[in-house]
């Protein structure tokens, strides 16, 4: 029975050593070391909440990419028909003013040789009709060389009026 | 890892040292008793108290280390070592009785307890063990202050085993226990509670010197620490807690004019620091009389022959071996046993939080 008695020395010992330990302790040990484990814990929570949000953004950034990647597409086919589209009407275009110019310039051509050709004719026919005059002529200083056939063509001209 | 194989390595060492050290130790009995093994007192003693420090016995001397001796008898204040009250001696009036006890001899020549707070081999053992933990977390607690722990992590080495069991005691006993709210007033209780206890624990296996003292299996100490709960659980009660025990939800005629309830509300009270007491000392004090009775085997057992002496003590080494890591788990088991149940009169002494 002598264990189940407390005894007064030890119990007044545990007491104060219990007591002592524990100031001590609660103190400057445990509150410490949970704290800063806290802190740290907080902080790994704090890291993992950050990298969801971030990894969240991300993938909303992917997507925000790809939307724009598509749009981006979409624009540039846009962009590359409708320049097609003025390449063609551009050519078309520069053919027709081609084929205008060119009708143009063999219009020219033509009317000028036309002219030319009016030209050289009027030309031939002023030069016939002066070598005419002047065979004409010719033909009548060597006939009416005398007076008498001067008259005689004078009279036979006179009848003809 | 380095530390954790460190660990076992001296655990095993230890358990083989606690038979060495019994070896060691019954011979001094066995002359003492004329060759008779006296298993009682080699039990008792050792799980009993004394005012010195016995170690071992060096070939039929006692190697026992003097503890002070504090009394105070009619005369006044006493202070001397023990070793002046060995082999019957009288200091001042004051001898050793059959008990074990410090006795005064009166002028009148009755026989008187004095009042007695010396330093015995638990005492001594209890301020070994407090300034063993004191300085393990301490020391635990310092590598925080120097040391960044939001950016450099967790400390590496037997501070990393201290801050697991710091964090697991925490986080899965007081926590829950207690609630969300206002656990943090109490972990440092808590959690001196349970280093305090286990690291006497384990003291109390190691067989030699500094450890064997049978702390925690001490009633007056189990006692203390279940009145420490006691008044944590009672202080800082809130009023539902004392509406629970002097009024309770209950009809009325058990609560007036006979208060039923509340006399078995207040037994409650008493009886949940009791069961702690009880539990600790009565756990620990069986597992060192087990190991103890089992060494007493050897012994027991040398006078009938070689061949039963042989049989036996490899039989008692294999159960004492198992004992021991018994005795181990046990250690641990008693610590977190005793930490959660106070948790849990602490967490039932705030009800309100638990509702909300």
């Amino acid at each position: 029975m002598d264990l189940m008695m407390p005894d007064s020395g030890l119990l007044f010992w545990m007491t104060i050593i219990f007591a002592i330990v524990f100031f001590i302790l609660a103190k400057f040990g445990f509150p410490i070391i949970t704290s800063m484990v806290e802190k740290r814990n907080k902080r790994i929570a704090d890291s993992l909440e950050a990298a969801r949000i971030a990894e969240e953004a991300l993938s909303g950034l992917k997507q925000e990419q790809e939307k724009i990647l598509a749009q981006t597409r979409t624009e540039q086919a846009r962009i590359l028909k409708e320049a097609a589209d003025e390449r063609d009407i551009m050519i078309s275009k520069a053919q027709e003013e081609a084929r205008a110019e060119a009708r143009k310039i063999l219009d020219d051509a033509r009317r000028q040789i036309k002219d030319e050709k009016d030209a050289a004719l009027k030309e031939i026919r002023n030069e016939m009709a002066d070598m005419s005059l002047a065979i004409a002529e010719k033909v009548l200083r060597k006939e009416l060389s005398t007076d008498e056939e001067q008259r005689k063509y004078a009279d036979r001209l006179v009848d003809e009026l | 890892m380095k530390w954790m194989s460190l660990i076992c390595s001296m655990m095993l060492f230890l358990s083989g040292g606690m038979v060495t050290h019994a070896s060691e130790e019954a011979p001094s009995h066995q002359t003492e008793d004329e060759g008779q093994v006296d298993v009682a007192e080699l039990v008792f003693g050792h799980i009993g108290d004394s005012y010195g420090w016995h170690i071992t016995t060096w070939k039929g001397k006692h190697v026992t280390i003097p503890l002070p001796c504090i009394v105070h008898s009619s005369t006044g204040w006493h202070c001397f070592m023990s070793s002046e009250l060995e082999h019957g001696g009288v200091y001042e009036g004051l001898f050793l009785a059959e008990n074990g006890k410090i006795m005064e001899i009166m002028p009148d020549g009755s026989i008187r307890r004095p009042f007695d707070i010396s330093i015995t081999k638990n005492v001594a053992s209890l301020i070994f063990s407090a300034i063993l933990l004191v300085v393990i977390i301490l020391s635990t607690a310092r590598w925080y202050r120097k040391h960044d722990a939001v950016k450099e992590g967790s400390p590496k080495g037997f501070r990393g085993l201290m801050e697991m069991l710091v964090m697991m005691v925490t986080d899965d006993l007081i926590k829950p226990s207690i609630g969300e709210k206002n656990y943090r007033k109490y972990t440092p209780y808590l959690l001196t509670v349970f280093f305090f206890i286990f690291l006497s624990n384990l003291l109390g296996i190691v067989p030699f010197f500094p450890g064997g003292a049978n702390v925690t299996g001490n009633i007056a100490v189990t006692m203390v620490l279940a009145l420490f709960t006691f008044f944590m659980v009672n202080l800082f009660a809130n009023k539902h807690y004392w509406k629970e025990i002097l009024w309770p939800d209950a009809p009325i005629f058990l609560k007036f004019p006979l208060p039923i309830m509340q006399i078995i509300e207040i037994f409650g009270m008493f009886s949940k620091p009791f069961s702690l007491m009880v539990r600790l000392f009565a756990n620990i004090l069986a597992g060192h009389a087990m190991i103890l009775g089992l060494v007493a085997v050897i012994f027991v057992t040398a006078k009938m022959g070689p061949v039963i002496s042989g049989s036996m003590t490899a039989i008692t080494m294999v159960f004492g071996v198992f004992m021991d890591c018994l005795e181990l788990l046990v250690a641990f088991i008693q610590a977190y046993v005793f930490t959660m149940l106070s948790s849990v009169f602490i967490g039932m002494s705030r009800p309100e939080e638990d509702h909300a």
